[in-house]
């Protein structure tokens, strides 16, 4: 059955827009960047329109984590189809509700770690990395870092994604040791900020030499804005990733059109898309390859990643490790 | 002598806004507190979060206070070109949406602020904002100007008769008649920053320097986020109000002293203190309150050419969304003050100590059932910051509206005037400069909401404040600067608006 | 003829009794010492102050239950007589229609009582652009618009001076009892203006509102407690 037209209908106070035909309407639930104007959503949405016939919708939700509590406080009479922008520490949780059925897609994934997840498929991903100047000293390890008396900003874990990525980071790094290594990263810490956008903005107004953000952010400032001066830091421990997936909702009145973006998703146009609106790596191998200055960008030799469930379980001691150590 | 039990004001609005506040605070605690499934309770770092939020609350209102104390009495006897532009520029933090005033305060004390560049150039070692002394400088640039302006309300009550008169027999004014003003007006002055401080979310968690500084509405913005645990939520938010009503039930026991809407563009002549320590004194206080807003000007300027058309829709949904919250605030208000009475006073009170997380969470589950919470994003928008403006629009309305009660409701009574007619034809037009004050506050304090738009917004109901971050978000930081400005312009202006509005050609 | 009917007044230890009738079409001086409860009386009459027991008649017909707006009284108190953000205009036209909008012809009726009480000019201006005894004229204008039998003045020439206050109580007393017909009670404290216009009066003491008398009579033979009052006044 379709969904009255009116209810999907986004409008403002003043409701201008009218139902026009009687197109099926697939929503999409993801986070605000990915919507806004710089991001991938203008053009994914006008990419599959244009095979879909069909209206697709994006309604923005905050960050990822926001994403998953929108859809949680929403539930089964959720008017999302597809829920697109959590990531690998979410999905044991968004799993848990019950509220997502299997993708059915199979592709040819370019991550650096296996993947088969049956319910989340990846959009995206990239590695968490401290972003610094050009120039200036450049720990070589989360260890020298924490030795050093560089000043950082990073996000807290308990409100945002990469906040949430860099505790996940130093534990698969250092496993028990993890106490120990933000122990001593305590002095280096400038700040601890809600979200990505405050740190890397400090960061860029200098209130810190670097900010944890993604070893694909230099990328931004030399493509968008013609400026080489930021570098992310190779670290010898290796650097975590951040997998971003989307997954079709089991309640969802439109399946098919939810299983073809799915498998449109994981397609040459779409992940084209990504490098320069999203600013992370394409989930496949696109066949124009990446964009030019992608090359520059630095290579962990190593990939850190917890699997979703392993995730959800450090989580909690992990947190209180974290909170100890800097509270002192 | 002998009052009238006569009462000419309308009761029956007043009850409905009482409902309206309280569905939206207690009511929407509750809608979250059904929905949890009550697992594990409030844990050591839950208490260690109250136990920051009230010692920095308490450190920042008692700072605010006493720092107030000298800038309140410099401003009150000294009279000087520009001094009521000052007076009002002063109120500025304190309608600064949280976001650019934090910028601002960076730009001045941060690592790389001029204040450490000075210090650099002097050869001093730097210092840092971040901690928990950060917290409390931020609180204190927000609420100095508010404390300022009560207590300059309290100098100014005292008639100038009295200095005279203190003066000529030489008596210390101080003891005689700025302690006793000082000791009705500072205890509530106390309480309200308190209060306000109690509810810090986005300063604390940028300034405050690591997890030491977690206030409850950060845990609670972690409980409904990351852990989706409802029930944690709720309990917080429980001990939220619980700190508040403590706060509020001491309040009640004080003599309230209000009129913060109310003319301060009066000296009072004075005999005592020196001209140059006054100076020095509104010299110091100026620079720290403008200094972060000019710096947000100067930053912002590069940034407007970079704008996106977009932006300027967002300022006018913004503005729109302010107009409605204004006059719901001052509706809001206006019922309440003539209806009086302790449920009033409580009711002013609770919107202060409400998480406005919980209050948009709660309103998310109690709308979703019957409408898409999307649409309803700026109503709700507009409603909830009209509610959080309450206690701020009551309090400079309701001892205005006790003084028209008592001159004129019993002419108004034998006139045989209706409610409507004695609302509409004596009251309003009396009611305009706190009415103006109130309406500017709310629609400045709306403008800059980010809570509990970011939770309903779709992407057609993008604010300017929402949209500034997602500037941020999108790496454009310099553009996100232009919308600070825009943002801190337009908040400023709404306010300047409605605060004249209420004050030109006004025969009272 | 308006009449207190075993009217009893409490406040705390404070007590008023009243059993007398006031002439109608006549002014009637309350005078007694302060505190007596003088404007107490007044203020019971009006519907402001809940009487204990008894009743308050016009010519027979009980007005007790009345809320002040619909008792046959108007009322001028010591201040704030008039609304100082309504022209005189308006101020003056709420005596006529005070909920809802004035027609042309009840416009006319305002002019026409502004012309009477000499502030024709003054129409569209506000209260505090007027003297003390202008603010006084457009009080007695709103009185005359009303136009109901009993007026009640507490005092509210109290802060003119003399011969304003003077030129104002003869003013009253044609507009409002020779050619309105209007029954007025006026509080004052001052003997010479009952002297001046009062027809009868009524002495207030020791929470005893005594039976009026006629002016000329009970100043030439005072009873013991108003000889005292006068004394002391000079």
């Amino acid at each position: 059955m379709m969904k009255p037209i009116i209810l999907t209908t986004v409008a403002g106070l003043c409701m201008a827009t009218a139902a026009t035909a009687e197109i099926p309407i697939l929503t999409v639930m993801t986070y605000d960047s990915f919507t806004s104007d710089w991001g991938p959503g203008p053009a994914v949405e006008a990419a599959f329109e244009e095979t879909c016939a069909c209206d697709l919708q994006f309604v923005g939700a905050g960050d990822g984590a926001a994403l998953l509590a929108r859809l949680q406080l929403e539930g089964p009479r959720t008017q999302a189809d597809v829920v697109l922008g959590l990531d690998t520490n979410l999905t044991a949780a968004a799993r848990a509700t019950g509220l997502f059925a299997p993708h059915g897609v199979t592709a040819d994934l370019a991550l650096p770690i296996a993947w088969d997840d049956t319910e989340f498929l990846p959009f995206d991903w990239g590695y968490f990395a401290f972003v610094g100047n050009a120039g200036a000293d450049a720990p070589a390890s989360l260890r020298a870092l924490a030795d050093s008396d560089i000043k950082v900003v990073i996000q807290d874990p308990r409100s945002s994604t990469p906040g949430l990525g860099l505790l996940m980071w130093v534990k698969a790094a250092y496993g028990d040791d993890a106490g120990q290594i933000w122990a001593d990263l305590a002095d280096n810490i400038v700040t601890v900020t809600p979200g990505w956008s405050e740190a890397y903005g400090l960061f860029l107004d200098g209130e810190a030499d670097a900010a944890l953000s993604y070893t694909t952010s230099p990328a931004y400032h030399l493509i968008a804005e013609e400026d080489d001066s930021k570098v992310a830091w190779a670290f010898d421990e290796g650097h975590y990733m951040q997998v971003e997936v989307a997954g079709k909702v089991a309640s969802t009145d439109v399946p098919e059109l939810a299983d073809q973006f799915l498998a449109f998703m994981v397609g040459d146009i779409f992940q084209t898309i990504i490098p320069t609106t999203n600013w992370m790596y394409p989930a496949t191998a696109t066949t124009g390859g990446l964009p030019d200055g992608f090359d520059t960008l630095i290579t962990p030799a190593k990939a850190l990643l917890m699997s979703p469930e392993d995730a959800l379980a450090a989580r909690p001691a992990a947190l209180d490790e974290w909170r100890t150590a800097l509270s002192q | 002598m002998a009052h009238s039990a006569v009462t000419i004001n309308p009761t029956k609005p007043g009850g409905v806004a009482v409902g309206l506040v309280l569905v939206l605070t207690l009511g929407t605690l509750g809608a979250v507190a059904w929905r949890a499934d009550w697992g594990r309770g409030l844990g050591a770092a839950d208490w260690a979060a109250v136990t920051f939020t009230v010692t920095q609350a308490l450190v920042s209102a008692g700072l605010s206070c006493l720092l107030a104390i000298p800038v309140a009495r410099a401003l009150a006897r000294r009279r000087f070109w520009g001094r009521s532009v000052l007076v009002t520029l002063l109120g500025a933090p304190f309608l600064l949406p949280v976001i650019v005033a934090v910028l601002g305060l960076l730009a001045v004390f941060g690592r790389n602020g001029i204040l450490n560049d000075a210090l650099g150039a002097l050869g001093l070692p730097e210092v840092s904002i971040y901690g928990f002394h950060g917290v409390v400088l931020a609180h204190v640039f927000f609420n100095l100007p508010l404390v300022t302006r009560l207590i300059l309300q309290g100098w100014l009550s005292i008639p100038a008769e009295r200095f005279r008169l203190a003066a000529s027999l030489d008596t210390p004014v101080g003891r005689m008649l700025e302690w006793p003003m000082l000791r009705t007006v500072l205890p509530p002055a106390f309480l309200i920053v308190s209060l306000i401080c109690l509810t810090s979310f986005a300063v604390a968690l940028t300034l405050g320097g690591g997890p030491r500084a977690t206030t409850v509405e950060l845990a609670i913005y972690q409980a409904l986020r990351f852990d989706f645990d409802l029930g944690r939520a709720a309990m917080l938010a429980l001990i939220q109000f619980g700190l508040c009503l403590i706060a509020a039930t001491l309040a009640w026991r004080m003599t309230a002293v209000d009129g913060l809407g109310t003319g301060l563009d009066r000296s009072v002549d004075r005999w005592d203190g020196s001209r140059w320590g006054d100076g020095v004194i509104i010299a110091l206080a100026a620079t720290f309150l403008l200094m972060p807003l000019i710096m947000v000007i100067v930053r912002g300027v590069p940034g407007l050419f970079e704008l996106p058309i977009d932006i300027w829709r967002a300022a006018l949904r913004s503005v729109i969304v302010a107009a409605i919250s204004a006059a719901l605030c001052i509706g809001l208000t206006l019922a309440l003050a003539l209806r009086g009475g302790w449920i009033v006073g409580l009711v002013g009170v609770l919107p202060l100590a409400a998480s406005s997380l919980v209050v948009g969470t709660g309103l998310f589950l109690l709308v979703y059932p019957f409408a898409n919470p999307a649409k309803l994003a700026l109503v709700v928008t507009a409603l909830v910051n009209a509610v959080l403006a309450l206690p701020f629009a009551l309090r400079s309305v309701a001892p205005t509206v006790d003084k028209i009660t008592s001159d004129y409701a019993r002419l108004s009574a034998i006139l045989d005037m209706s409610p409507w007619v004695w609302t509409t034809r004596v009251v309003l037009p009396r009611l305009r400069r706190p009415l103006g004050f109130a309406s500017g506050l709310a629609a400045a304090l709306s403008m800059g909401d980010l809570g509990v738009i970011a939770l309903f917004a779709g992407d057609a109901q993008e604010t300017l404040p929402l949209a500034m971050y997602r500037l941020m978000g999108a790496y454009r930081m310099d553009a996100a600067a232009g919308a600070a400005l825009v943002l801190l312009v337009l908040s400023f202006a709404l306010f300047w608006i409605c605060d004249r509005g209420g004050r030109v050609d006004a025969d009272l | 003829m308006l009449t207190c009917e075993k009217l009893e007044l409490t406040q705390g230890a404070f007590h008023l009794s009243a059993d007398v009738r006031f002439a109608k079409q006549a002014i009637t001086a309350v005078i007694g010492p302060s505190g007596a409860g003088k404007s107490t009386l007044l203020l019971a009459i009006a519907g402001f102050f809940a009487a204990q027991s008894g009743d308050v008649l016009l010519d027979d017909d009980s007005f007790m239950s009345a809320a002040p707006g619909k008792r046959p009284v108007s009322m001028l108190f010591q201040d704030n007589n008039l609304f100082p953000h309504l022209s005189i205009f308006e101020n003056v036209g709420l005596g006529l229609r005070s909920r809802g909008r004035l027609d042309a012809a009840e416009r006319g009726t305002v002019m026409a009582v502004l012309i009477r009480v000499g502030l024709k000019d003054m129409a569209d201006r506000k209260p505090a652009a007027l003297s003390g005894g202008q603010q006084s004229r457009v009080a007695l204008a709103r009185l005359l618009l009303a136009d109901r039998p009993v007026v009640l003045l507490d005092e509210p020439f109290a802060a003119l001076g003399p011969s304003l206050k003077e030129e104002m109580l003869d003013l009253m007393q044609e507009m409002l009892v020779q050619d309105a017909g209007a029954t007025v009670l006026m509080v004052t404290h001052d003997p010479a203006d009952a002297r001046r216009i009062a027809d009868h009066v009524a002495w207030v003491a020791d929470g005893v509102v005594h039976a009026p008398q006629p002016t000329a009579a009970i100043f030439a033979d005072p009873p013991s407690g108003l000889r005292g009052y006068l004394g002391k006044m000079g």
